[in-house]
This record gives structure tokens, sequence and C-alpha cells, in this order.
């Protein structure tokens, strides 16, 4: 380790001093405002630090490419974000707060080191990061009922999946002798030495670990009850940071290694692709709790996500690293507007807490309408350019049968974003509103929406810079 | 430049008259009249000052013949342009479209008076994606127009439309979206193929004119394109959207529905669909004829049968419509010089009967012919009025509409007579909807013995408009047809 590797691994470093910091702040002086304040400048600092990343390999584990330094701001951005939606949040529960951000801390640098992995031994150390300071952020509210049956059902399944992508790893181990990606991608490509009975279990066992990780189906039976039960900040991190990294990851192995060029695995991921993209629009369309059905539509987007990936090169990757911001930016501001509408005893799931939201807050109802749109793909918004570039780089590809599922599910998917912005605009029966819910005060939440819903309209009308920036981070991919 | 500021007055006016409507709904309204006015002005006198300089030009095949336009690179990495650009039939369209827009604030004038501000903010959105379809000369922009006057529609049929608004609403943005898509696939897949030939990345529409493609690709990208066109026009069988989205939705949106937004999918067919694809288009004559000569009879039938009279005066669109889809395939000069025409006159004699029929609905509640009868007796003018735009749309001589429609049959009869004859058995239908509506409605005995408001002055005036106007497009056309003149002229070759 040279001071040159360190200097590279700065972002790394400073979010895992952040949560360092914050933990033994907490425990000389317990204050929200500090861990709040200390965890935001972490992540500031870590943001900053990945416009001046030094690029090179850092040990045989990590790499700093601009594909890594590209991912790792996106995470840290999202992570700032939902520290910024749970502080009022936070402020109107019981408990004690300040591990809270710990907790985000360390998730955080797990997702951060999944992107810049290129070793399944970090790969490995990444997602357990994440996945264990996952558990304890799912049931932090652990005197309730839902955020603890959540926690538990994450755990078990979480490890379970862990299981499957270790004994996946060992296969391909006992078939390649290396851990390596780049130099897994030598030998798959000569194809001497290559056991197909120990490697395509191998990939598939492995691609199970990450399948779990983004909800595709048949890996997706905890999304619906982990969203609901986890407290609204966290179900947001959930859906962005932790998929995003896992996401990142994916991206980067199977570019690498060339693994999907295996006809099987191909055929694999397209199945569960369609099954995604069918069964999380249509489970939807049955729900009525609005975290639930964005918990089906999740499964969905990462459906569409795997389409692009499936494509691959640079216009496939490309593609998929742009829906990505996408899904983050809409992901965010939806369940922003959950956690802003929420109360204190419980989250705002229903469809009723949302019913004629338009005539009496109606900036807020029109956040929300604005990210559902986004989510459907309508012009104007970062969904639409994401969905239009997943289906150019379809079309470019010719891959013909996969873009018509994707516009014909995503044309079912309509059907449920609307209900909900049907609803925001309902006008309300005088007796309904007996429970007006009382406002939280939470400006910094509010700052996140507006700041959410400016970069939602930008990327959606200008995305060119954004473009520059992932043409690229994909381009380091090689 | 200008083209820009059209599209940008309308979009700062919807902004602004939300804005104000938090102090003062009248505001809001005279504001968002004043920024339609504005662009009307300035279409008004672009096209003045052009037609002076050089005579307008249409440029259906896409030869320079744009008068004005803006092209900046907007998206290099997909090669994407902010391209907008005017010759003769944008600039009729568009001045239709502002024609329109100020009949449909004065429309709902007293009709909405709740969420006033955001009603008027949807209403000049749409007018802007609008006014960007028939502007835009990029596919990509061209489709993000397209989709970009949904959001709104769908805002004004959910929020202040009738009693079943929300499923009208929903089915509406179903049926437009899922075509869009369709239509996005085909886009793409001409891009790729351009790409393929050429090795460009580009939605220029000039560029994509000269795109080789062999004739089953072609064929299958035509389809994406018509599909969406006749989605919007409507063509039978995807007509079932438009009669709920018609009769659901608030007077203004029933204006802009009828008047404008059909005519986008008309637009589609003559700017793209043809031009783009000729090959195609010739093969597919035939079926497009076809349904185009059934949706002109089903629609009237159907029509014939409403006792609803927003519904009545919808059904009647998909006959209308079915004039100018036969007219565009029918691929001569008379025809489409009839298509054109009608797109026009059907845009004011719709948007006029449904002023009427909002203005009843407002007075008495109710949109059943039953419930009506003898209103002559206490509603003169406005039954007048409506007799007036009863008789345009069923096509009387000496009105916009008989010549528009003449001209189709006339260019009909020499491609295929027994479509043309057919056709004209559409038209005698149009008398019986037409006369049932204006004897139901208003005339014979007062029997529920109603007493109504008369049209206002604000009525009067805008209807008076419309009146004078289909008297002159009927009585003396020429000016229209000249401008015209190039497109009609240079379309039949486009097909050979």
């Amino acid at each position: 380790m040279t001071a040159s590797d360190l200097l590279a691994l700065l972002p790394l470093l400073l979010v895992a001093a952040t949560s360092v910091i914050v933990m033994l702040a907490a425990a000389v002086h317990r204050s929200h405002a500090l861990a709040f304040g200390l965890t935001l400048a972490g992540m500031a600092g870590a943001f900053l630090s990945v416009f001046f990343g030094h690029l090179r390999q850092v040990t045989a584990l990590l790499v700093i490419d601009s594909y890594a330094l590209f991912f790792m701001g996106l995470i840290v951005a999202a992570s700032f974000m939902v520290a910024l939606l749970a502080y009022g949040y936070l402020a109107a529960r019981e408990g004690n707060r300040e591990e809270f951000y710990v907790l985000i801390s360390v998730a955080t640098f797990g997702a951060m080191v999944l992107a810049a992995s290129t070793h399944f031994v970090s790969f490995f150390l990444g997602l357990e990061i994440l996945s264990v300071a996952l558990y304890a952020l799912i049931s932090y509210l652990h005197g309730r009922a839902l955020p603890v049956e959540a926690g538990i059902k994450y755990l078990v399944l979480a490890a379970a999946s862990a299981a499957f992508l270790l004994f996946g790893m060992a296969l391909i181990y006992a078939d390649l002798g290396t851990m390596d990606f780049a130099r897994m991608a030598q030998l798959l490509a000569s194809r001497v030495a290559v056991n197909p009975a120990l490697l395509l279990p191998g990939i598939i066992l492995i691609f199970t670990g990450i399948g779990f990780k983004l909800a595709l189906v048949p890996f997706h039976m905890w999304t619906p009850d982990v969203y609901e039960g986890a407290p609204a900040p966290v179900t947001a991190f959930v859906a962005t940071v932790s998929k995003g990294g896992m996401f990142a990851l994916l991206l980067r192995y199977f570019h690498q290694s060339g693994a999907h060029s295996f006809s099987p695995v191909f055929l694999v991921i397209s199945i569960i692709a369609v099954a995604s993209m069918f069964a999380g629009n249509l489970l939807a369309l049955l729900q009525n709790n609005v975290k639930r059905i964005l918990a089906y539509s999740s499964i969905a987007h990462m459906g569409y996500l795997l389409v692009a990936f499936q494509i691959g090169g640079p216009l496939g990757g490309g593609a998929a690293a742009f829906y990505l911001v996408a899904y983050f930016v809409m992901t965010l501001g939806a369940f922003g507007v959950v956690t802003l509408l929420s109360e204190r005893q419980r989250d705002a799931d229903l469809l009723d807490d949302y019913r004629g939201l338009f005539w009496h807050r109606p900036t807020l109802a029109l956040v929300f309408t604005g990210m559902l749109l986004s989510l459907a793909g309508i012009p104007l918004t970062a969904g639409f350019l994401g969905k239009f570039y997943i289906v150019a780089a379809g079309a470019s590809a010719g891959a013909w049968a996969l873009i018509l599922i994707l516009v014909t599910t995503s044309a079912i998917g309509l059907f449920y974003y609307l209900r909900i912005v049907v609803v925001l605009y309902q006008q309300p029966a005088a007796s309904d509103r007996a429970h007006e819910p009382i406002p939280l005060r939470a400006p910094a939440a509010t700052l996140v929406l507006a700041a959410l819903t400016v970069i939602l309209v930008w990327l959606g009308v200008y995305p060119t810079p954004l473009l520059r920036v992932i043409q690229r981070a994909i381009g380091s991919l090689g | 430049m200008i083209l820009l500021w059209l599209i940008v007055v309308l979009l700062a006016g919807g902004v602004l008259a939300w804005l104000a409507a938090r102090t003062n709904p009248l505001l809001c309204r005279w504001i968002s009249l004043a920024a339609i006015s504005l662009d009307f002005v300035l279409v008004l006198g672009l096209g003045i000052r052009n037609f002076k300089a050089s005579g307008i030009q249409v440029s259906v095949t896409g030869t320079n013949n744009w008068f004005e336009q803006v092209d900046w690179s907007w998206i290099p990495q997909f090669g994407i342009h902010f391209h907008l650009a005017m010759d003769g039939l944008s600039l009729l369209l568009v001045l239709l479209t502002m024609f329109l827009g100020i009949a449909s604030v004065l429309a709902s004038w007293t009709e909405i008076t709740t969420g006033v501000g955001f009603f008027h903010f949807n209403v000049l959105w749409i007018l802007a994606g609008i006014t960007g379809v028939f502007l835009a000369l990029d596919l990509f922009l061209f489709y993000f127009a397209w989709e970009l006057m949904l959001v709104p529609m769908y805002f004004l049929i959910a929020i202040w439309g009738h009693e079943r608004r929300i499923y009208a609403a929903v089915k509406f943005f179903l049926f437009t979206q899922l075509s869009g898509l369709l239509m996005l696939i085909a886009i793409l897949a001409l891009y790729f193929a351009h790409y393929r030939g050429t090795g460009v990345y580009t939605f220029e529409y000039a560029d994509l004119l000269h795109t080789t493609l062999d004739p089953h690709t072609a064929m299958w990208i035509m389809l994406g394109f018509f599909i969406a066109f006749a989605v919007k026009l409507p063509m039978v069988p995807f007509h079932t959207w438009l009669a709920d989205a018609h009769t659901e939705a608030p007077t203004a949106g029933s204006i802009i529905l009828a008047g404008l937004l059909l005519k986008t999918g008309a637009y589609g067919l003559i700017r793209f669909v043809v031009p783009l694809f000729p090959g195609a288009a010739r093969q597919f004559a035939p079926v497009a004829m076809t349904l185009a000569v059934v949706g002109i009879l089903y629609g009237a039938i159907l029509a014939f049968g409403q006792t609803d009279l927003k519904r009545l005066v919808a059904y009647t669109s998909i006959s209308h419509l079915g004039f100018v889809l036969l007219g565009v395939f029918a691929a001569n000069a008379l025809a489409l010089q009839g298509a054109l025409m009608t797109m026009i006159c059907h845009g004011i004699s719709t948007g006029a009967l449904f002023i009427v029929v909002g203005a009843l609905q407002q007075r008495m509640h109710t949109r059943q012919m039953d419930a009506m009868g003898g209103l002559w007796a206490t509603i003169p003018r406005m039954s007048g009025a409506a007799l007036f735009f009863a008789l345009a749309s069923l096509g009387l001589p000496g009105l916009g509409d008989f010549i528009g429609e003449f001209l189709v049959l006339v260019g009909t009869y020499q491609v295929n007579v027994a479509m043309a004859a057919v056709a004209a058995v559409g038209v005698l239908t149009a008398t019986f909807y037409a006369l049932r509506f204006v004897q139901r409605a208003f005339q014979g005995p007062n029997s529920h013995a109603w007493q109504l408001r008369d049209l206002v002055v604000r009525e009067g005036l805008l209807l008076g408009v419309m009146m004078a106007l289909l008297l002159w497009l009927g009585l003396y056309p020429q000016p229209v047809f000249r401008l015209f003149a190039q497109a009609v002229n240079q379309f039949p070759a486009i097909w050979r």
C-alpha cells in the first residue's frame, strides 16, 4: 500500500471514517444533530473526492477506474439524500437515532466496495458489509412489529443467498483456479481447461446471489414485505444503494469475464428478465399499498435494467448506467414523498393516505406525480430517456423480442402508476379528511425532493452531460 | 427563433397563469388568453410576411421549402437535434391550434371554477405539445412532443371531466401511450436502418427520407407509425377511446381533442407515413381506404343512435376523420386537398358544436336529448348557432366542410368508384344524425318548459367568428388551397 493507493481509495476511506467517527461521537455525546451533521459532512467529502479520483488498481481486490468512481459517486449521493430524508423521520420517532447514521455509512461503504471490486474476495466482503448493516437498518424501529418481521425475513433470505453465492464462487474457483475477474476472462476466452460442469452451475449460483439482492424473479419474494415493513427512508436505501452497488458489480463482472456469452447463461438471464418484467408489473396491479406497489414496480425496473445488461456492449452498458441513475432519482423521490407524508405511528403506505393530496398539498402531489410519471416513462422526465436509451440499445442489437416485452409490460405498468396519480387528484369528500395528518416539519426532506425534481426534469430534457460521463465510465470497462 | 418562442410563450404562459390564479382567477384567464393570442398574432404575422415574400409552399417531400426554422444540437450522443421548421401545412395547423386554444379558454370562462390555475396550465401545455408536434422535424423531438401533450390532457379529463372521467382518462392515456410506444419502436428501427445504410446516427427528417429499406422492413416500420396515427385519428377499430374521452372531458378538453389532437394523427400520416415509406404506403393503401370507408359509415351510424349530445358529436368525428384518411390514401391531388380542407373545417365546426353542447350542459346540467326539445323557444340564438354548425357538419354546400368532403369524394372516385360510392352514403347518413340532433333538441314544443339564458356576448362573438370562418372557407377556399398547392402537386409523385 503506497500513499497513492490510499489517495485512490479516498472516497472509500472517507465513508469508512465517517461511520467510525459518528460511532465515537455517539459514545461521547448523544446528539441526533451532531451525528446527522457528521454523516452529511463525511458523505459530501466522499462525493467531492470522487471528482479528483486517481485511476489505478489497488491491490488485486479493488480497482479505481472511471466506472468505479461513477458508481461510487452515485451511491454516496443517494446515501446523502437518504440521510437527509431520515433526519425528520427519525426525529419524530422513538429510540436512539445516532446509530442509524453509523449503519447507513457502513452499508454505503459496502455498496461502494462492490462497485470497485475486481475479485471474489472483495465482492463477498462488500456484499456482507452491506447486508449486515441492512439487517439492522430494516428493523431499526425495533419496538414495532412490521420492521422486525421484515428484518428477520431479510436476514434469513439474504444469508441463504449469500451461501449460494459462496458456493458458486467455490465452483468457479475449483474450475479456473482464480478469483480475479480479469484472469477469469482470459481463461474463459481461451476456453482451455474449462469444465462446463463446474463453471455453468457456478455462474448460475453467483447469479442467484446477485438476483436476490436485485430482487429479480424468482428471488423476489422478500421485496414487498421488506419494502412495506422497513421505515420509509430505509426502503429508499434498500431500493437504490443496495441494488445500485450490486448492479454495478454485475455489469463489471459479466462485462469483464464475458460469462454471459455462454448460451445457457444468456438464456437463463433472458428468462429472468422477462419474468421480472411480467411478474413485477402484473403483481403490482393487485396491490393497494403504495409501498408494495413500488416494491413490485422496482422488480419490473430491475427487469428493464437486465434487458439493457443483456444487450451489453457500450450501448447496452450505457443504457443500464443511465437507467440506473434515473431509477435512483425517481425511487428516492417516490419514497421521499412517502417519508414526508408518514405519520408518527405508521408510514403513509395506503392509497387512502394520498387521496386528494393535490387539493391540500399541491406541490408535494406534483412532485409525486413527476416521480410516478418518470417511473412510467413519460417524456420530460429522466425515466423516459432511460427507457428510450434501453429501447434504442435493444433496437441496435436487434433484440426485438425483449424490446417488445419491455414495451408491453411498461404499458401494463402505466395502469398502477396512473392509479396512484388518479387518487392524488380526486376531490376529497368532506368527511374523508377526519384524520388529517399533521404535516411533519422536515425542511431537509423538502430540500431533497426539490433537488430530485430538478434533477428528474433536467435529465429528462438535457441529458448530454450525464451521457458524456457515462460513456467515459463504461468505456473504462474496456 | 420565432418558432421556439411560440412554444416558450405557451409554456411560460402556463406557469404564469398558474401562479396568478393563486391571487386572482380572472387574471389567470386573461394571462392564458393573452399568451395564446400573442402566439396567434405571431403565426399570422409569419404567414403574411412570407405569403407576400415568396408565396408559401408546403414540403411534404422534404425539399427545402421551410420558410422558418431553428436547428440546434440537443443530445449529440444520439444525433438528436432540436429542429423545428414551418411550412404552409404547419402554418395552417398551428394557426388552427391557436384559434381553438383561444376558443377553449373562452369556452371555459365560467365553466371551470375549481383549480382554475392548474386547468389553464394544462390547456397551455397541451397547446405547446401540439405546436411542437406540428413543427418538429427531428423524429425524437416529434415523439417527445407527441407524448408531452398526453399528460396534461389526461389531467384535463381526469380532474375536470364529467361523471365517468377517471375511466375515460385512463382509457385515453393507455390507448395513446401504447400506440406511441409502437411508434417509438418504429422510429428507432428506422434510425438504425439508416445508420446501417449510411453510418450516421440521425433522427433528422430530411435525412431519414432517403433511407433505403427493403420492402418487408419498410412495411413493418410503416405499420408502427400508421397504428400510432390511426389511434389518434381515430380509425376504426382503434376508435373506442374517443367517444369516452370526448364525452367526459370538459368543454375545453373536447374542443382540443376533436379539433387538434385528432389532427395530429392526420398530420403524421401526411408528413411522415407517406413520404417516409411511399412503397409500403402504396401497398397498404387499399386496406387503409377500406378502413376509412368503414369508419365513415360506422361513425355516422353510431352518431345516429346516440342520445347523449356530446357522444353524438364525438362519433361524428370518427366519420369525418374517415374522410381525411380516405383522402390521404387516395393518393391524388384532389383528394389530398379535400383531406386538408376537411381537417381545418372539422376543427372549427366540431369545436363549435362542442362549445354549444358545453354551454347547454352548463345551463341544463344534462346532455341527454330526451330531456331537451323545443329549446328554440327559450334560447333562439344558441339554437340558430347549433343549426348552423349541424348543417356545416352534414356538409351543406356553401360551408367549408362541404368543400373538403366533396373533393375527397371526387379524388377517390378517380381511384376507386366503389369506395367513393360507399363514402358518399356516409355523407347522406350525416344528414340524418345532424338533423335529428337539431329536431330533437331544439325544435318541437318546449315540453319540459325550460327557461334558459341565451348566448352571452362572449359565446356569441366566438361562435360568430367561427361561422364567418366556415362561410369564408365554403365560399372562397382559394387562399387555403394556394397554401397547400405545392404539397398537393408533389403528393401524387411521392407515391410512384
